[in-house]
């Protein structure tokens, strides 16, 4: 028998969005292959890291993943401005944890105003993040929305729940990233309800929900490849969107990133094992399908861009 | 199989003697085709078809094992593209790198690594397996030297490299009865090195410059009889080698084909500038097909997120990973020890009790059978709440352990507390913390 390549014929492709404006926006999806199936067909947009900043300064993070932004904590803009600088971060996702009513509940319009300040701060696309309290982030979505008019940010998540409010209030002005629990059916859902309340389909893409390695990560995982298998061979226009993993806290909120040496000398030393975490946790999504990773540490930052490089070199 | 009820039916005397166990000739190839059955049951097969049926129902990715007893390594016999399909069966197996040319010293502390970086995890024991000895000499002498001290140091299945036959030869004299895999058949050895897998009995790696090459050398040994085989189409640079682990696992599967349906074996050790880069490359490989990863180096911090990946992309995708419901008792509690609740999901479960054994706390912890889902998973689903938790702990044996009347719940499921205290009455319940790893302050207060 000849030896031949074995080539999977795709009828779909993955929707193209843009994220940002000028000279450093962004556009992420086109694939018309499974990931890194090179030989098949293209991946005109190679997937991208956006790094995390926070609206407050961490409280129970490992030490490792602090280090680097110690002198920035307190400062969100210049936590984004160094990461652009000092890491070349390709996009800034802000975590608005502090706006959350069962937290430190920071009002709308200082919320708004901070993410306008980041915004300002930095030239490459902004990706803002919720608490995931409806009633909340509707609010802060509108008012940051709103005073960040044409910066085309990324806002999420955006829920069944919260999906009507937002979507009219923000819809088509900026990208939305819808997120479902690790459920191809409802992302699906999700995408319809989005695209019936008005979000058209290049300002659409999709947060599955993810988790670390070591704690479900094998879900998500699975979920992302169907979502291509269908989107790719089965023509399902409502799951061709780009997907988003907001996988760094997923792993640095983990027991096993703090775990220090002398407490179990088998785990080695503890920044590197939470740097590794964080950079496998994101090259097994990259292998599943991911477009836009949130990342944390530099260091795994780093390893993950080289690894998008070498994998597409 | 291969082959589908109909052609095998072709095949078949038609006699419908019935023999078999099924009424008809027909009936058996159905069973054939579906897996049901296996040829031996039916005594009329010429030996000619008892062989093409036989070829036919191999599986696509033969199954290799490298070493011998409970510890020994299968890898291949994969089934799907994607593990959402079927189950993966046989975990990546991780080797590290030995070569003549290092120090004792050197070579003792990587021992070390292999034999005591071991981590208990959900109930599984999770270990590299495998140690690659290298002969970058091409001494003979030194090999065997090298093969005989890590013999001794180490019960880890091992794979001996080198394209030097007298080398790898002097190697597998060494240590043939562990049944090493002997890497590799090379196009310009290829004699030499059927003729000691054949003399040894060992698996044989299999090297060429690509796949096209590569399937050159596995027909040919495939007609000398030699199946036991792990192949690397040679790429060392990370695309490259990514694409072949694609287009091999695809030809052996979508395409049944014979010459690529082996196990691979990739080298992240030749493919990355720094340990760290090397891990995050494993970990590309342990997610894409490869049978045998093997590593220049590793330590805690890089193998302990390695060997969880594996273990999470290998787990069965239909049924997690569950504990028996029940009491389970921690630190040897006495009747005045807390009772907590969580949900038998292995993970939660493992978590869970770890936090409690190293609070030192002497604790009743009840696991629910919550269909393996975790307690917010489950909770959410309606799994885990007032109805289901308050019956289960009231049927279980625990009020004869215990004298007080009080339950601790997970933080995440505080909104269940009052429904569970009503179906529990004389029963005062607590909320925990929500993350089991603030357990130990927490149990510091505890009063029954
Ligand atoms: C993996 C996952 C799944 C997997 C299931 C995994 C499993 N075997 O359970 C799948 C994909 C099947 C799934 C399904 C669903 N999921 Co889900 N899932 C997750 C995910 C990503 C991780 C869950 C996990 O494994 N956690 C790890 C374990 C160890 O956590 P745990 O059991 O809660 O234990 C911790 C604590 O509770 C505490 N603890 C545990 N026991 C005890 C005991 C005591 C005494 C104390 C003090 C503490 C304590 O310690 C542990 C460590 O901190 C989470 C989101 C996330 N990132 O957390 C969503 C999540 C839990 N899922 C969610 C939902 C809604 C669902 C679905 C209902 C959605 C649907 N498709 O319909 C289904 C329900 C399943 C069904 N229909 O049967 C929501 C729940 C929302 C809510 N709060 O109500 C979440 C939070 C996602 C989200 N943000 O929307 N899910
Ligand atoms: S034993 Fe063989 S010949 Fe007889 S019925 Fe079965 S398949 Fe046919």
């Amino acid at each position: 028998m000849a030896y031949e390549i074995p080539k999977i014929t795709y009828s779909g492709k993955i929707r193209e969005v843009t994220a940002g404006t000028g000279d450093k926006a962004i556009t992420v999806g086109g694939e018309t292959a499974y990931p890194f199936h090179l030989y098949e067909g293209q991946m005109p947009n190679l997937p991208r890291l956006a790094m995390e900043v926070y609206d407050t300064p961490p409280e129970d993070w490992p030490e490792a993943a602090l280090e680097p932004f110690k002198d920035v904590v307190n400062d969100a803009a210049a936590w984004a401005q160094k990461c652009v600088n000092e890491y070349s971060a390709e996009m800034i996702c802000l975590q608005l944890t502090s706006t959350d009513p069962n937290g430190a509940d920071r009002p709308v319009n200082e919320a708004a105003a901070l993410v306008k300040k980041v915004s300002d701060a930095i030239d490459v696309p902004l990706i803002i993040w919720g608490t995931a309290n409806h009633e909340k982030d509707i609010e802060v979505f509108k008012a940051a929305a709103e005073i960040c008019q044409g910066k085309n940010l990324i806002i999420g998540p955006v829920e069944e729940g919260d999906h009507k409010q937002i979507a009219g209030a923000v819809g088509g002005k900026h990208i939305l990233a819808a997120q479902t629990p690790i459920d191809i059916n409802l992302a699906k859902q999700l995408n319809i309800l989005l695209g019936n309340a008005g979000v058209p389909d290049d300002k659409l893409i999709i947060d599955p929900t993810v988790s670390g390695i070591g704690y479900g990560i094998e879900y998500a995982y699975s979920v992302m490849e169907r979502m291509r298998i269908a989107a790719l061979t089965q023509q399902d226009a409502k799951l061709q969107f780009p997907i988003i993993c907001n996988i760094a806290r997923e792993t640095w909120k983990t027991k096993e990133a703090r775990i220090s040496e002398e407490e179990n000398p088998t785990m080695g030393n503890a920044g590197k094992r939470g740097i590794l975490l964080e950079a496998m946790s994101a090259t097994l999504l990259l292998m599943a399908g991911a477009d836009i990773l949130i990342m944390r540490h530099p260091e795994a930052q780093k390893l993950v861009k080289e690894l998008i490089k070498d994998l597409a070199a | 199989m291969g082959l589908t009820g109909i052609e095998i039916y072709k095949l078949l005397p038609k006699t419908n003697c019935g023999e078999c166990g099924v009424p008809t000739c027909l009936a058996f190839a159905m069973g054939l085709a579906a897996a049901k059955a296996e040829l031996v049951q039916c005594p009329h097969l010429s030996d000619e078809v008892r062989i093409q049926l036989a070829e036919a129902s191999a599986p696509p990715i033969l199954p290799v094992v490298i070493g011998t007893g409970e510890s020994a390594l299968k890898i291949g016999g994969e089934t799907v593209m994607f593990r959402h399909e079927k189950r993966f069966e046989n975990p990546t197996g991780i080797a590290l790198l030995i070569t003549d040319e290092m120090s004792d010293a050197e070579v003792d502390y990587r021992l070390l690594k292999i034999n005591e970086l071991v981590y208990e995890r959900v109930g599984l024991t999770l270990r590299a397996e495998l140690v690659a000895l290298k002969s970058e000499t091409g001494d003979a002498a030194k090999f065997t030297a090298l093969v005989n001290k890590v013999k001794a140091g180490t019960e880890a299945n091992i794979i001996l490299m080198s394209e030097n036959m007298e080398a790898l030869g002097a190697g597998a004299k060494a240590c043939a009865e562990r049944k090493p895999l002997l890497y590799a058949a090379t196009k310009n050895n290829l004699d030499a090195a059927t003729a000691l897998a054949k003399e040894t009995g060992c698996p044989l790696g299999v090297k060429a410059e690509s796949i096209e090459a590569l399937t050159a050398l596995t027909e040919k040994l495939a007609g000398a009889g030699i199946k036991n085989l792990v192949v690397d189409s040679g790429a060392r640079n990370v695309k490259q080698a990514l694409q072949d682990q694609l287009i091999i696992r695809s030809a052996a599967l979508n395409k049944k084909y014979r010459p690529l349906g082996y196990p691979t074996i990739v080298f992240p050790c030749e493919m990355a500038k720094d340990p760290m880069q090397e891990a995050v490359i494993a970990a590309v490989f342990v997610a894409k097909y490869a049978g045998v990863i093997v590593l220049s180096d590793f330590s805690g911090e890089s193998l302990f997120p390695l060997l969880v990946a594996r273990l999470n992309i290998y787990t069965d995708p239909q049924r997690p990973m569950t504990t028996k419901q029940g009491i389970y008792e921690i630190n040897e509690p006495d009747e005045n020890s807390p009772l907590m609740v969580t949900s038998n999901f292995s993970l939660t479960y493992s978590i869970v009790s770890g936090e409690i054994e190293s609070s030192k706390a002497p604790c009743y912890l009840f696991v629910k059978d919550t269909e393996g889902l975790s307690v917010v998973t489950s909770w959410a689903a309606g799994k885990f709440n007032s109805e289901t938790i308050g019956s289960a702990i009231l049927k279980s044996g625990i009020t004869d352990k215990i004298k007080h009347r009080k339950l601790i719940i997970p933080g995440y499921i505080a909104d269940e507390r009052d429904a569970i205290a009503e179906e529990m009455p004389g029963w005062e319940i607590i909320v925990g913390p929500k993350d089991a790893a603030d357990l130990t302050p927490f149990l510091k207060n505890w009063k029954p």
